[in-house]
């Protein structure tokens, strides 16, 4: 489904993806450790297609199509979500307006017809009942105002709204508290534990992986996958740290 | 001909960002015509209007708020030529003189909003917000006076100014000028120009949005705060649809 191959992207003229190869099969959760600076974040804006991040080799191809032949808005039309570690906040726009219209902009993009306001305020409803998210949330304006354990709910609002084919989840554990967390990692499970969809999801902790049971976990160091394995995997780099794991690898 | 010697010119504050051709082709004729506004004690007006067409416009409007009255006013600037609102408001004690504008466009015209706030009696309050979008080579100009009399004391006014560029060709100019006279006074003012939050837009494109959605949705939040306390939601509507129509008319 999501198909990385020797890729290599810059910062402002520092490599920070090095040769990074990775497959990710419809159905599959795959979860992404690595330590600090591994180039983790950099890899979800690369997929997302962030300003100012250059692909300088290698390919992805999501779906059988090359992904660097869409613009940002046409990747999440043909199904990648984006979960941003930091969510933006975006003053004077509510939730319910941005996501009515991010929804029936991807739906025209595949060529269905959009939402009425009652059809899309239903769905609203069900998917902030399934995150716990207070349903008055989503009337403020994005992101403003929130905590970082509800910006993350939030987050996760919308992937239930927009109900991609695959989810890029970029730190969906961090700020959160234990409860929020079950409720976060439950919240993946009912929207993308899926034969047909897929999921990175990059993490710097086992905590979310007990909820969110991954199919395969790799670690990223400098830039490169440097080694895939199951679940055992997690716990071992839980328990052991990255450097002693690396250093058997 | 003209009168060049009534028409004035840019070394004059009042006019400094004018686009005095404009002002050639409009005639020095409505340079006298004000349109007089009296609201009596206690009474409460509001008015909402669109101005700006295809040729230059001066608007020259003369407020007198007796007292406890209260004015709202608020105005889309956005047509394709140069318009200037000129706004001279006299506040007696405890009335309140609300204040929203939005200047939006391109090309080369100058969209203006000039207010002279006098605070004449106690306990007056003013609030005054504009919000400038352009691009092109467009200019949007706030230039608010505020006067408080010696004895006008517990005064409080307020204005604030916030510029959106569009393009790096487009200007806005805040000139905020205060001249107190009385000391137990409030007098605030603000003024910032920037641009679009890419990050925003970004995070827009992120769940689906088209550049140009995502440019529409955010202009009209930065425009929506003119707007607030514009209560007639029919109103309101139409002072926004003309501001975006004027976004959507553009090559952007």
């Amino acid at each position: 489904m999501l198909k990385i191959e020797n890729l290599h992207a810059e910062i402002g003229g520092t490599e920070i993806l090095k040769g990074l190869s990775l497959e990710v099969p419809a159905g599959e959760i795959h979860a992404i450790m690595g330590p600090n600076g591994a180039g983790k974040s950099t890899l979800a804006h690369v997929l997302g297609g962030k300003p100012g991040y250059e692909v300088t080799g290698g390919s992805v191809s999501f779906k059988g199509d090359d992904l660097f032949a869409l613009d940002p808005h046409e990747r999440a039309g043909s199904g990648l979500f984006l979960g941003f570690q930091y969510p933006v906040e975006i003053p004077g726009v509510s939730n319910v307006q941005f996501l009515r219209e991010a929804l029936n902009a991807q739906r025209k993009y595949r060529g269905q017809d959009p939402l009425t306001g009652g059809e899309f305020l239903k769905l609203a409803k069900e998917k902030a009942g399934l995150l716990k998210l207070d349903m008055e949330m989503l009337k403020r304006q994005v992101n403003v105002g929130f905590s970082g354990g509800e910006k993350k709910r939030a987050e996760m609002v919308q992937m239930g709204i927009l109900d991609p084919a695959f989810a890029v989840l970029d730190e969906t554990d961090s700020g959160l508290d234990i409860d929020a967390l079950r409720v976060v990692g439950e919240g993946i499970n009912a929207i993308m534990r899926s034969p047909e969809k897929g999921v990175l999801l990059i993490t710097h902790y086992q905590r979310l992986l007990d909820v969110v049971k991954p199919d395969r976990v790799s670690v990223l160091a400098d830039g490169r996958i440097v080694q895939t394995g199951g679940p055992e995997l997690a716990m071992r780099l839980e328990a052991e740290g990255y450097d002693a794991v690396m250093a058997d690898a | 001909m003209l009168d060049t010697e009534t028409l004035p010119t840019r070394r004059d504050e009042a006019w400094r960002y004018a686009d005095i051709d404009a002002l050639e082709a409009i005639g020095t004729d409505a340079l006298d015509t004000w349109e007089d506004v009296t609201l009596s004690p206690g009474e409460t007006r509001r008015h909402a209007m669109i101005v700006g067409g295809d040729s230059p416009e001066l608007h020259r409007i003369r407020l007198t708020l007796g007292e406890g009255a209260r004015a709202e006013l608020f105005v889309t600037n956005a047509g394709a030529a140069s318009a200037r609102v000129e706004i001279e408001i006299s506040l007696g004690k405890g009335a309140h003189f609300e204040f929203g504008g939005v200047t939006i466009g391109g090309g080369e015209a100058v969209r203006e909003f000039v207010t002279t706030t006098t605070h004449a009696e106690p306990g007056g309050t003013s609030n005054q917000i504009v919000r400038a979008v352009h691009w092109d080579t467009a200019a949007g100009n706030f230039l608010g006076e505020i006067k408080v009399a010696r004895h006008a004391q517990q005064t409080d006014a307020a204005q604030d100014f916030k510029g959106l560029l569009l393009e790096a060709g487009a200007s806005a100019n805040a000139v905020p000028q205060l001249e107190i006279y009385a000391d137990d006074v409030k007098c605030a003012h603000g003024a910032t120009v920037g641009q679009l939050d890419e990050t925003a837009r970004y995070y827009m494109a992120a769940r689906g949005l088209p550049p140009e959605r995502a440019k529409r949705l955010l202009v009209q939040a930065f425009i929506g705060d003119a707007f607030v306390e514009l209560g007639d939601e029919a109103e309101h509507e139409r002072l926004l649809d003309a501001a975006l129509a004027a976004l959507e008319g553009s090559k952007l």
